[in-house]
């Protein structure tokens, strides 16, 4: 039952950029998830009072851990706390792994063409994972809109899959600070569409980052032909007073 | 009593009167959406009825318009665990929508321009519960929160008002909708914290 709450123990906490750290929850008892999937994360002060937030899953460590990976926001009540102060032996209470829709599942069988902006790699990095992890033959790929080099998250892991057989194609967009030889620069339909899959492989697509990140490629594929349908949007951590 | 952060201290805002269980207090108005964001013409738009027998009751946007608008401030509560206080809207009350039409059905499934849907039984959106609303805060509303014009039912979970809503047929049997069949709860009371199956 998705809806009730378990304890987890955190066993490992690793920061992947300055400001992002993943979180490896252990369980009492076998837990799935499908990459997309995001669980709740209940914290209770001394005094009993009690924060929830969501945040996806990054990636599962079967058969009973998953990892998070949570970044910090500015004025946040739950991440600051997530990311700076919890410390590996502490429990936490989790609800979920949750949602069916921005989902993808080793048994489909269509192109996929990931589109991140900052921490909203987190869920496509699960469906990387579990892509690899079921031996899926299926084309994925992953373009990666960041600040610059140094805000990327999962980058050692990144750069292995592109450099493993078969190799895991991505892009990097850089918005503030390229490595150098590489452009800087907002994403524009001109720097996106060479370099994700075209409409004519008809991909299913997935598309997560902050609200107007998320609005604008949309948008931009409708505009370009490619399914409406096959377009799956998640906005992350883009309520703009942070959580 | 959960497990303890020894740590942990929290902003504290949730001792407000009108802040359902689990919920915090936002300034913003967050977007949430599956998909991309329909842009729908008003010349196009229309609102459709359907009951059991098959019956259709149509509304342009000039008729909706023409319809008796209300203005009202409410508190909106998402899934996702954020609350909005004294949201304005300006809209037509579901019941006028009713007023004419002859159906003995306890269920409705509501539908989106760009295929969402959402399960609302009869008593959810009669009585002054529900509109549809076609301003935010005096301003016509945006595409990426509903616009033109969105289902608003305050009282439950904000997944249920549907944006960008064209219309809605009787049901006998309370089916779910979109995010129903995607691991949310058939109903979605936020003081009874309905979130997930």
């Amino acid at each position: 039952m998705s809806s009730t709450w378990r304890t987890a123990d955190v066993v490992e906490a690793r920061f992947e950029t300055a400001t992002a750290r993943t979180l490896a929850l252990q369980f009492p008892e076998p837990v799935s998830s499908i990459g997309g999937q995001h669980v709740d994360i209940r914290l209770t002060a001394p005094d009993g009072y009690t924060a929830v937030r969501s945040f996806s899953v990054a990636g599962t460590l079967p058969p009973t851990g998953l990892e998070i990976t949570v970044e910090e926001l500015e004025d946040g009540e739950v991440s600051p706390y997530l990311v700076r102060d919890l410390t590996v032996g502490e429990q936490l209470e989790m609800r979920g792994p949750v949602g069916g829709w921005f989902v993808w599942q080793p048994s489909d069988t269509s192109p996929v063409q990931l589109i991140g902006g900052g921490s909203g790699v987190v869920p496509l990095m699960a469906m990387v994972r579990s892509h690899r992890a079921a031996g899926s033959t299926v084309p994925m790929q992953l373009l990666y809109s960041v600040r610059g080099p140094s805000s990327i998250i999962y980058r050692g892991e990144l750069e292995k899959l592109e450099a493993s057989s078969p190799p895991l194609p991505v892009e990097y967009v850089y918005t503030r600070e390229a490595p150098p030889g590489e452009p800087v620069g907002r994403l524009s339909p001109a720097t996106l569409m060479p370099r994700i899959l075209p409409p004519a492989a008809d991909p299913a697509v997935f598309i997560c980052g902050a609200t107007g990140f998320v609005e604008t490629v949309a948008a931009w594929l409708v505009e370009a032909g490619y399914t409406e349908s096959r377009i799956k949007t998640e906005r992350y951590g883009g309520t703009g007073d942070g959580s | 009593m959960g497990i303890i952060s020894s740590g942990f201290r929290g902003r504290r805002n949730k001792d407000q009167p009108g802040l359902p269980p689990g919920q915090y207090l936002t300034e913003s108005f967050p977007v949430l959406s599956a998909g991309p964001t329909p842009r729908i013409d008003t010349a196009e738009w229309e609102f459709q009825l359907t009951t059991e027998t098959g019956q259709s009751h149509s509304w342009s946007w000039d008729e909706f318009q023409n319809l008796p608008q209300e203005e009202f401030t409410v508190d909106i509560h998402c899934v996702t665990s954020w609350s909005k206080f004294g949201t304005r809207w300006k809209g037509v009350s579901l019941d006028t929508f009713f007023q004419d039409v002859d159906t003995s059905h306890p269920y409705t499934m509501f539908s989106s321009y760009g295929g969402y849907t959402t399960n609302l039984p009869m008593e959810d959106i009669l009585n002054g519960k529900a509109w549809i609303v076609h301003q935010f805060d005096g301003e016509d509303l945006e595409p990426a929160h509903g616009g033109p014009a969105r289902l608003l039912v305050p009282h439950l979970y904000f997944w249920k008002s549907a944006k960008w809503v064209r219309g809605l047929r009787m049901m006998d049997r309370n089916d779910p909708g979109f995010w129903e069949t995607n691991g949310y709860n058939l109903h979605g009371d936020p003081w009874l914290e309905e979130r997930y199956w």
